[in-house]
């Protein structure tokens, strides 16, 4: 932690948390700029490399001083604009960092594959606006700013979503679709906010938190926190709010899958713990009944019912898309504990879950990169076939199941303890039970694979064919995290307590 | 003789003044309503009234989507790069925030350097709206195929 917290120089070390907001956002407008796709593309991986940088840099000042403050336009909040930084959210920042460097390398053939060549630079660009309105909402310190880099991220997420058009026309349904119930998600969380800026007279989140303290809560701020889980509820996917997602991860082009799926409905779900555990307090009588009645039943209907869908698809990203749902669903039961243990193994969870879903999605895309498949029965002898990939494909795969030596057992792990310290055994055996389900839709996709021999065409059985590099090598980083991780647990097991402590510690 | 005599006169004798207007809204704007957003949109209404008069090609003579598309992108880059050239510009020695205006002039009893910081990102925004409005009218207009002058 010292090392990390001085190796960057002294100015940009002070100007780290704007920028690392602001270089995506200079750069989507570079990349607008770019005759190629190529030069875009370099230019978002290179920003993205110094995002992930930023990163690393702010968890070292963070480590140092536990919050990192910055006065935007140098007016001091909570009347100026903060951005603040804590043991909550730089976690979250390092994933953005991290998986936006790993899905930044896999999208150039990726990318060059599924959308037409002069319409790549303007998809770049508008990547980066996206990259930069999930690192806003991570890093802003009042609520109406959440709002506004919510709208960003998401603006740009339904632009991105709809390229996918290229190889599917359904990617425009599924879009439009995700515009309107991701606008209607954004109004419910803005009224929120307008009533707790009504019942507090301040946007200022730390601020906001004092103020409800000193003054205590009423209708207006129980209308307000009813509003905001809604809302970010919507954005996170949470139970029955998630119908968005399964058509608009199985339909976007590949690579913006894979990065949507290991960030976007992370960013809403450390909103809404933001909200719920900083702003209101676990300790006020009607959040803590939210979290029994409410967080908990929705995580465990989620595990359940989203498992149970994604048994029966047969499009092998929809299968998928399903079973993040039912990983939200974990993660809103890590929150509805309501202890810090519950808490801690629901980010560790959100962690866990990005490594596996990123490399999972980016197997796929290999897949439909060499071979244009996308159903689940086409995935027929693709371990003969595409070797490397399906090896990432099923480390991931039985680390999204919770097999033991892979991150999804640690994860599972500290779900199940921090249950059973709670006394919830439903709990423990709805995580049992899920993930049964869970070894259900996986076997499907790995017996297709590794059991099934690969397709002939006119007597022709289809050749080994590699994925490009590009694709490989941060696809097998990532299936090497979900082992490497299982081993050395303790950084984000770390990473995950400290944030936990930092929200519930608090007061 | 051309058709529509008086309304392709009359636009061109209003055309320039509501562009005069788009800059008046935009200069006034921090003294008064409007600003960046109201301007630009004024200033896109000249070019689409253009366009309803003379025809999509013309218009896009005048205005190429090309350019369309780089005004888009550059004026983010004004704006943000207002915010970064207060990060480089030390006022009075001590290190400005990302915005922090103050840095953009040497007259702190006025706060001078607030004005044109403003104005500048205000420049910005009028930038992008302007382009992104006239991108979004290119866009719907060219999937029609333009009025003929019979069915006016």
């Amino acid at each position: 932690m010292d090392m990390l917290a001085s190796f960057l120089p002294a100015g940009v070390a002070h100007h780290a948390p704007v920028l690392i907001v602001v270089v995506p956002l200079i750069a989507a407008a570079v990349a607008a700029f770019m005759p190629r796709g190529v030069m875009a593309w370099s230019v978002a991986l290179a920003t993205s490399v110094i995002v992930a940088i930023l990163a690393f840099g702010l968890l070292g000042q963070v480590g140092a001083h536990g919050v990192v403050s910055y006065d935007v336009g140098g007016w001091a909040p909570p009347h100026g604009i903060e951005i603040r930084l804590d043991r909550l959210n730089v976690p979250i920042l390092l994933l953005l960092g991290v998986l936006g460097v790993l899905s930044l390398i896999y999208a150039l053939p990726s990318v060059a594959d599924e959308i037409a060549k002069k319409q790549q630079a303007l998809f770049y660009s508008a990547f980066l606006v996206c990259f930069s309105g999930l690192i806003g909402v991570t890093i802003a310190g009042d609520a109406f700013n959440v709002f506004v880099f919510l709208e960003i991220s998401s603006i740009a997420t339904y632009t991105i979503i709809a390229m996918g058009v290229g190889k599917d026309r359904r990617a425009l349904t599924a879009s439009y679709n995700y515009l309107v119930l991701g606008t209607i998600g954004a109004t419910f969380f803005v009224i929120g906010v307008g009533f707790l800026y009504m019942a507090t007279g301040t946007l200022n989140m730390a601020d906001m938190a004092a103020v409800l303290e000193q003054n205590g809560h009423n209708r207006v701020t129980q209308a307000a926190f009813a509003f905001i889980v809604v809302g970010l509820g919507l954005k996170a996917a949470m139970f029955p709010l998630h119908v968005w997602l399964p058509n608009a991860y199985a339909f976007a082009p590949n690579f913006v899958t894979a990065f949507l799926a290991s960030t976007a409905t992370k960013v809403a779900f450390y909103a809404l713990v933001r909200f719920v555990f900083s702003i209101f307090h676990p300790d006020v009588a009607f959040v803590s009944m939210s979290f029994t009645w409410l967080f908990a039943v929705v995580g465990v209907i989620a595990m359940m019912v989203a498992s149970v869908q994604a048994v029966f698809q047969t499009d092998a990203r929809r299968l998928l898309a399903y079973s993040s749902v039912a990983q939200v669903g974990y993660m809103m039961l890590g929150l509805g504990m309501g202890t810090a243990a519950g808490l801690s193994a629901g980010l560790l969870h959100l962690m866990n879950h990005a490594l596996m879903k990123g490399a999972l999605f980016m197997a796929l895309g290999a897949f439909a990169l060499n071979f244009g498949v996308r159903r689940v029965k086409d995935l027929a002898g693709l371990g003969k076939t595409m070797p490397a990939s399906a090896m990432a494909f099923t480390v991931a795969g039985l680390s999204l199941v919770g097999v033991p030596l892979t991150v999804g057992f640690t994860s599972k792990w500290y779900l199940v303890t921090a249950a059973l310290e709670r006394g919830w055994w439903w709990a423990v055996a709805a995580l049992m039970i899920s993930s049964l389900l869970a070894l259900a839709y996986v076997a499907r996709l790995l017996a297709a694979i590794w059991m099934e021999n690969p397709p002939s065409h006119h007597g022709e059985v289809a050749q080994r064919r590699l994925a490009p590099w590009m694709v490989l090598v941060p696809m097998l980083i990532l299936a090497a995290a979900n082992v490497y991780f299982f081993f050395h647990a303790d950084p984000l097991v770390g990473l995950a307590q400290a944030a936990a402590d930092a929200v519930m510690g608090g007061r | 003789m051309s058709p529509h005599l008086i309304l392709r006169i009359v636009s061109k004798l209003l055309i320039p003044l509501i562009v005069v207007f788009g800059f008046y809204v935009h200069f006034h704007g921090d003294f008064g309503p409007g600003g960046g957003f109201q301007a630009g949109v004024i200033i896109a209404v000249a070019v689409i009234l253009y366009a309803l008069i003379f025809g999509m090609d013309e218009a896009r003579r005048a205005v190429p989507p090309v350019a369309v598309r780089y005004g888009a992108a550059l004026g983010v880059l004004i704006y943000v790069g207002t915010g970064v050239l207060t990060m480089f510009m030390n006022g009075a020695g001590e290190p400005l925030n990302f915005l922090d205006y103050d840095a953009l002039h040497p007259d702190q009893s006025h706060h001078s350097g607030q004005h044109y910081g403003i104005l500048l990102v205000e420049l910005g925004v009028l930038t992008t709206v302007t382009s992104v409005m006239l991108a979004i009218f290119y866009a719907f207009a060219g999937r029609v195929p333009d009025i003929k002058d019979e069915d006016w």
